[in-house]
Order: structure tokens, then sequence, then C-alpha cells
């Protein structure tokens, strides 16, 4: 059984707190008046600072576009106003943006490991079984971000934040300044009561499924009933990937898409899944490899990390033709109201917006082709921490735009809500994993996963002897 | 690959099979001489193909306004077949690629037919962006060759052009795949062959294989490459062909959903097909023992989840018409517009066949009912269709302006190129299980100790398994575990 040791502990902790202080100091260093927002202005012009320049075309872009289109038309000085008042909604933003960053892309993952693993149980997968107890561990991160997750959700309900633009005062009102007819057009499916409700029925769905699968799992082990045990996880297994594909959908778009109300496409939903997907199987391949060094994971072998950086390389791509897809359709058309998403992106995020794409493709591709690179531990561990910090990025550039527009830094609240929920999800995995025996005995695949090896690659790394 | 295999699976070959009996079996369709129903089906086939190709040459002859086309839809039995067609031909490359990819088992029953079915289908596909052009003959102009008008080279912003290298490069390297994984098999037709002239032409297809471990090597080396090439093939040729719509600025058209999810529809129309053909297949061919009620459950799992994966598509794009709050969004092939209006017919078939039907195989006994399937196989083939009808005709017959609204009558050469298509597949298909090893003997033999009734009957008795005839070469490695 493997323990969950002091030093990793106090390291998950130290992250915590350490994430706790870099969030809080965001919070404090935003500032609170439109006064302030003007001297960060004026500060933005006097340092020849790119973003404030180019404000016009961001704001053109963003939320409220058409109360920001009238005010043009008025006095320059009601103008700086409203510019100084959007700006300072956005620097308002920038704290919450940073931890919602974060949270989102740690809660997708381990959605998406949860979601992984249905799949590995309900295609009968016959060499993962002994990376089992390894997903289950990475989902039980699903609580602690979850509860995050309700209380942004509660945050944006109480109008804590301005990260919804459609939540805004007097937006569905047509008598505010602040009226969007586009908005209100969609308040059938945008409006704050059925928002929050959908957000709290995904993540009771998908908490749900993770309860029963553990606990299941766990009773797999010793049940001894004619596989009854198991059929009813494959049964359940079933049923949550039907839920998930629809909710995941749906999340996609009342979490990330609505942050730009204006805004559309129809593939946003999968092109989420994937990135959250590749990040998924990379986090579990990184927890299988730590935990292997350390010799918790008896049997398995290089066979399995070839595999699971098969999968690595493999979503990349898909992840990289479904990015492709959606920018090149949109690029093509040319329609404004769509190609305005990436006119934003390309003009105050053209760095991260590219370098995700050498770091989610061209790298990961050119590292993991090899056959005998996949079983090698340190050049998955390069070509992870690459997908990871390039799928980090991806979120970044899909948040963050319609949050703050181009007020946006990568800085100390960014790294500190990364560093939080770093800790929060080592501590969840790791203490979780030492719960339970690592190996699931009772899956009826078991003894395939323990024989399992890939017919052309040699085994040189930990867990090797055990296989002939 | 790996060496043992866990009881609870079900065996994909049936009854007492040595080496030997499968050789038998799959070599019989070929040395036998075929009977009366094939020369029926046959000469039906060839018939439709006749009259098909005479519609051809009518339209080529006379004018493509002979087709039901008029000037504000240009598109719609052409290239609905074209895109029916060529999905078709996805699930052939499905199940030899990206199965193979995926280490299953059973894809080695059906890989050989599936991938015939590709090359045919594709055939027939390849025909439509021909016979659809106003002027045929100039066809080659699509082509990047140097030429004596200044060289005028081809724009390469068109995805029609991406089509033409998608489509051909996607020909050519699923006939390598194919004809690769036949080498083995024409050696062993060439092998038994009594008659001399047999010998002569399978000696030729079979490339002088020996079977060598070295050639074996190489072979599953050049197999695994492949599969890993024409997987993304598979996925961007489909991508392509939905480019032809998506990257247009047609309201219905243009939407970014439609690479992935034309790719999810190709996948499900093709294994209806697949489902369709085995059905037929392992009946009049006397191969039950290898195309099993399990191969046919697994795909109609496949079929139950691309199906799923394309409903949610439907779903989206319903719902993100209405969201984008753009009023051209109503007439979309999948809007209100369309399910109340002139084509409702044709949208609700689309529901009726896509979405509906397939959801009776979440039962388990209709999954893996022959009969059942062969019903839901073709209803998919049919609904499949009206998808891609849907997509195109609804669209153009509401376009932007209230005065280009126009509707589409298909006429009988419209229809005759299409009887005509389907009638060529047959007659192609036909020739190919009569002369072709309709399944990979050689795949079927590596898995027969792992997966086959009567040895995963005798390991779970404890009784050794030895080989019922040693082959050279070969290794029993079940037995080492």
């Amino acid at each position: 059984m493997y323990q969950f040791s002091g030093k990793l502990k106090t390291f998950s902790l130290a992250l915590i707190l350490i994430g706790l202080v870099g969030i809080g100091y965001g919070f404090y260093s935003a500032p609170k008046t439109v006064e302030e927002a003007k001297e960060i202005i004026a500060q933005q012009a006097s340092h020849g600072d790119s973003h404030a320049t180019s404000h016009e075309e961001v704001s053109a872009d963003g939320h409220k576009s058409e109360a920001h289109g009238e005010s043009h038309a008025s006095v320059d000085e009601s103008h700086d106003d409203a510019h100084a008042e959007h700006v300072l909604h956005q620097l308002k933003n920038k704290p919450w943006s940073a931890v919602y960053v974060a949270l989102f892309f740690f809660l997708g993952i381990t959605l998406l490991v949860l979601a992984f693993y249905a799949i590995q149980r309900v295609a009968q997968a016959g060499w993962s079984i002994l990376l089992f107890r390894v997903m289950e561990a990475i989902t039980a991160n699903l609580v602690p971000t979850s509860i995050v997750m309700v209380l942004i959700v509660i945050s944006a309900v109480m109008h804590w934040n301005h990260m919804f633009p459609w939540m805004a005062e007097g937006v569905f009102d047509p008598t505010s300044p602040n009226y969007d007819p586009i908005v209100d057009g969609k308040s059938w499916w945008i409006n704050v009561p059925g928002w929050a409700i959908r957000s709290i029925i995904y993540l009771a769905l998908w908490n749900a499924y993770r309860w029963f699968i553990r606990r299941n799992s766990i009773k797999e082990d010793t049940a001894n009933d004619g596989g009854k045990t198991y059929k009813l996880s494959y049964n359940v297994s079933v049923g949550f990937i039907f839920v998930f594909m629809i909710t995941e959908t749906m999340m996609s778009w009342d979490w990330i898409m609505g942050l730009d109300p204006h805004w559309f496409s129809t593939l946003f939903g999968w092109y989420v899944l994937s990135s959250l997907l590749v990040s998924a199987l990379t986090v579990i391949a990184l927890v299988t490899i730590y935990l292997r060094s350390k010799g918790a994971l008896p049997g398995v072998n290089d066979s399995h990390i070839h595999d699971l950086a098969k999968y690595m390389f493999g979503f990349s791509i898909f992840w990289t033709y479904l990015w492709f897809s959606q920018f090149m359709l949109i690029w093509y058309a040319d329609i404004p109201e769509e190609t305005t998403y990436f006119a934003m992106r390309f003009n105050e995020y053209n760095f991260p917006f590219l370098a995700m794409v050498v770091m989610n493709f061209a790298f990961p591709v050119l590292l993991l082709l090899n056959s005998d690179f996949k079983s090698i531990p340190w050049f998955i561990v390069i070509g992870g921490v690459a997908i990871l910090c390039g799928h980090y990025i991806d979120i970044f550039v899909m948040v963050m735009p319609g949050t703050v527009g181009a007020q946006w830094s990568f800085g100390i609240p960014e790294i500190g809500a990364i560093l939080f929920f770093l800790g929060v999800f080592i501590y969840a995995t790791f203490s979780s994993f030492a719960k339970a025996s690592a190996i699931p005995t009772g899956n009826p695949f078991i003894e395939e996963s323990k024989h399992y090896h890939y017919y052309n690659i040699e085994h040189r790394g930990e867990g090797s002897g055990d296989h002939h | 690959m790996s060496h043992y295999e866990a009881p609870i699976r079900e065996p994909l070959v049936l009854g007492d099979k040595s080496y030997h009996d499968i050789t038998e079996d799959i070599a019989k369709p070929i040395e036998g001489v075929a009977n009366k129903n094939w020369y029926i089906a046959f000469y039906i086939s060839l018939a439709a193909t006749l009259w098909g190709f005479g519609c051809i040459f009518y339209t080529i002859g006379t004018g493509i306004g002979v087709w039901g086309l008029n000037k504000n839809i240009g598109w719609a039995w052409d290239i609905t077949n074209f895109v029916w067609w060529v999905g078709i031909g996805h699930a052939g490359t499905l199940i030899s690629a990206v199965l193979l990819l995926f280490r299953q088992k059973w894809r080695m029953a059906i890989n050989r037919s599936a991938e015939a079915m590709t090359i045919f289908a594709v055939f027939q596909a390849g025909l439509f962006p021909l016979i659809h052009m106003g002027r045929p003959w100039n066809g080659y102009w699509v082509l990047p060759m140097p030429n004596q008008f200044g060289s005028l080279w081809v724009n390469f912003n068109s995805p029609l052009l991406w089509d033409v290298f998608a489509i051909s490069t996607y020909l050519s390297v699923s006939l390598v795949f194919w004809w690769t994984g036949l080498l083995p098999d024409f050696a062993m037709i060439r092998d038994r062959a009594v008659k001399p002239f047999q010998k002569k032409i399978y000696a030729l297809l079979s490339f002088g294989w020996s079977g060598r471990a070295k050639d074996w090597q190489r072979f599953e080396e050049v197999s695994l490459v492949l599969a890993g090439l024409a997987t993304p093939l598979v996925l961007s040729v489909h991508t392509i062909v939905s480019m032809d719509f998506a990257t247009s600025i047609n309201p219905g058209w243009h939407s970014t959903i439609f690479p992935p999810y034309f790719v999810a529809g190709a996948i499900f129309s093709g294994f209806a097909m697949v489902q369709t053909l085995l059905g037929i297949m392992r009946k009049v061919t006397n191969l039950e023992d290898y195309i099993t009620r399990m191969h046919i459950e697994y795909m109609n799992i496949v079929i139950i989840l691309t199906g799923g994966i394309v409903a949610v598509a439907y779903a989206t794009e319903f719902f993100i018409a209405w969201y984008t709050g753009s009023p051209y969004e109503n007439y979309t092939y999948l809007s209100v517009g369309a399910a109340t209006g002139p084509y409702a017919w044709a949208f609700w078939s689309l529901i009726l066949f896509n979405i509906i039907t397939p959801q009776l195989l979440w039962i388990k006994k209709f999954r893996r009912s022959f009969v059942i399937t062969f019903i839901i196989s073709i209803a998919i083939n049919i609904g499949m269709w009206f998808e891609r009808f849907d997509i195109i005709a609804i669209v153009l017959s509401k376009g932007h302006l209230p005065s280009t609204w126009w509707r589409f009558e298909p006429t009988f050469v419209d229809v005759g190129i299409f009887v005509g298509t389907i009638g060529f597949f047959g007659v192609l298909f036909l020739l190919y299980a009569r002369t072709f090893p309709v399944i990979a003997q050689a795949e079927v033999k590596t898995i027969l100790k792992s997966s086959g009734e009567f040895y995963k009957k005798r390991r779970e008795q404890g009784i050794p398994t030895k080989p019922a005839i040693n082959v050279a070469g070969t290794t029993d490695k079940s037995n080492k575990e």
C-alpha cells in the first residue's frame, strides 16, 4: 500500500498556502475605483504599453459593444469615463479570471480523467487496468474543484465580479443604457437562474458518477459475486459517457463560450473537450511515472507508459485538428460576427495564441513520434510539461479576452492560482491513492494488464522485471 | 500482442477450427463456381450499372441541364451521392487502420471486406466530381501541371481542389494498404491452385510472397505505419469534404462542427453499410464461424457511439442556429424552418432514420440479432443519404434572398446515375467476393490460439492446447505463460 509521504503532503500544503497568498495579492492589488483605473491607464500610456493603445479594437469586439458604440458619439470626456469604467471592470476581473482559468484547467482535466476512465471500462480495455487506481485517485480532485466552482457560480450570481458580461446590470432591460438586444434575444438560454442551475447539475452528475464508481471499484476487489459488481460498474459507466457527452458540450457553452456572449461556434464544445482530454492523458502519464518511480505501482511496465504516451501523441494531433478546423473555417469565411473572436486574439494575445500551437502540436509530435522515446520517462515528462503548459495557455486564451481584454498579464495572481490548484490536486490525488490497494484485483481483465507487452518495445524501466 | 487473454472475452473464431480449416473455409468461394443467386445478383447489378452509365453519357452529351438542378440549387443529388459514397468508404479505413491502432482483434474477420467496400465506394464517389462538371473534358485542369497557358495554375484556396487531392490520396493509400494485406492471402490461393491459369494469376497478384520471418516483420511494421498514416488521412478526407460546405458563407453550411461531425457521420454510415454487406456475405459464403454474432454486436456498438456523436452534433447545430440570433439560420437544414418547411419530409426522415431507429440498438437482443441489425443498417444508409441531401438541398433552397428561394426536383437522370453507382458498386463487390479472399486468413490465424472458441474452452478446462498443425515459423505463445 502506498504511503502519502509527509514530505509530499507538506509540499502540497505549501503550494496551497503560497497559492492563496498569490490569489490574495491579486485581489488586494486590483483597483477599486474608477480613479485608480484611470491612474493605471495613464501609467500604461506613459510606458508606451501596446495594450492600452489598441484598446479600441478590443472593446469593439467585447461585450457591451452597443453601449460602447454609443459612447463614441458622445463627447470625449464621457467617452474617457466610460472607457475608464470598462477598464476598471476588466482590472477587477483579473484576479477572478486568474482563479477561473486555473480552476477550469484543473476541474476539466479531472473530469476528462474520469471520462477516460469510464471509456476504459466500457471499452473493456485490457492494458489499462493497472492504471485504474491512478485514474481514480486523480478524480478525487473533482470534489474540491467542484466546490470552488460552486463558489465561483455563487460569486458570479452575486455580481462580485464581471466575468460574464451578460450578467451585468441592465443587459436585459430595454430602457437601460446597458441593454444588449443580441444577448436579450438569447435570454431563453443565457439567464442567471438557468445558468446557475445548469452549472450545479453538471457538477452534481459528474461527482455522483465519481463517487459511485470509486466505491464500486473498491468493492470489486473483494466482491467475488461472479462479475455482478463489475457489470454494474460497466453499465453505470456507459450511462456516464452518455451524460458526459451532453453535459460537457453544454458546460463549454455555459462556462467558456458565455464569456463572449456575442460569439458562437458549433465546434466549441468538442474543441474544449480535446484540449482537456490531451491534458488529462498527460496528467495520468505523469502521475503514473511518478508513482512507478516510487515503487508504488507494481506491474506497471514500459508498455503501459508507451500506451499513455501514444495517447498523448495522438490526441495532441486531434486537438490540433479541431483547433485548426475551427480557426480555419472562421478565417476562411471571415463573417464579422465570428471573426472578431480571432481578431481579438491575434491582436492582443498574439504570442500566447501562436506559442500554444507550437507547444501543443509541434513539440509533442516531434518528441513522441519515435516509438522508443514513448517509453522513456524523461521524454514523456518533457513532452508532458509542454503539453500541460500549452493547454493552460489554451484555456487562458479562451477565457481572458472576454473577461480582461487587453488588460491581461501573467503574474503573481495567475501563478498563485496555478500553485493553489496544483497543491489541491497533489493533496487530493495522493491521499486518495493511499486509501486503496494499488491493484484493482477484482477486475476480470487484471491478468491481461499484468501481462501486457506491446509487441515491439523493450522493457527497461521500473516494473520490467515483473513481466517474463 | 498481449499473450494472455481474459476468459470473459468472447471467442472470435467459432467451432473446432485448425489453421487448415481456416484456409479451406476462406478459399472455398474462390475455388468453387458461382451459384445461380450470384449470377442473378450480378446481372441485376450489371443492368443498373449500364443504365447508370447510359445516364452519365446522356448527361455529358446533352448537358447538365438534364438534371433537376436550377440556378439556385447548383448542387443536389450529385454532391449528395458523392458525400454519401465517400462517407461509406470511411468505415473500411476505420476498421483496418483505427481498430488496428486500438488493437481490436475482432477487426480481423471484417477488415478485408470493409476495405474492399472502401475502395469500391470511393470509385463511385470519384465519378461525381467528374460528371457533375459542365465541361468534364477539361477536368484535368484541376491538376497543377505546367502548361502552355504561361503555366496557368490552379488556385489552392478552394476546398474543391483539396477534394481532388484528398480523394485521390485516399484511394491510393487505401489501395496500397489493402493490397499489402492481401499479399499473404493471394500467396495462399496461389499455393493451393490446381488450374495453371489460376496459379499464374494469383502468382502475379501475390508479388512472390514467401512468408519469411523478415518479410513478416516488415509486413507488420508497414501495416502499422500505414495504419498510423491512414487514420489522420481518413479524418482529413471527410473533413475536406465537409469543408466544401463549411468554408462557405451560407447559413446552414458555415458551421465549424462540420469537420468532426462529417467524420463521425461517415463512420456511422460506413459501419451501417458494412453491416448490410456482411449480413448477407457471412451467410452466402458460409463464413458464419468467423463473422459471428459478436462481430455484428461490436459493429452495432460503434454505430450507437458514432450515432450518438452525430446526434450531439445535430443538437449542437440546432441549438447554435438559434443561439446565433441570425434570422437566416431559421432555414438551415436543422432548424425549425426545416422541420416545418417544404422539405419537412426530408428533415423528419433524417431524424427518424438517424437518431430514433438506431436507439433500438441499446437493447442487447436487437444488437445481436442479424435481422434487426440488417433492417437498422438499411435505415441508417437511407438516413445518412437524407442527412447529406438535407444539408445541401434545404440550405440552398432558402438562401439569403427570398427572391432566390426555389425548390429542387430530381429528374430520372439524377436518379438513374445514383442507381447506376449502386449497381456498379454491386458489380465490383460481387466480383471481389468471388475472386478475393474475403477474410484476411493470415490475420485470423494469428488470433486462433488466443481467441478461438476451441482453444479458449480448453484453457478454461485447464487442458494444455497443442497446435493442431505445426506451422513453421510460428510459436504458440499462449502456452508459454
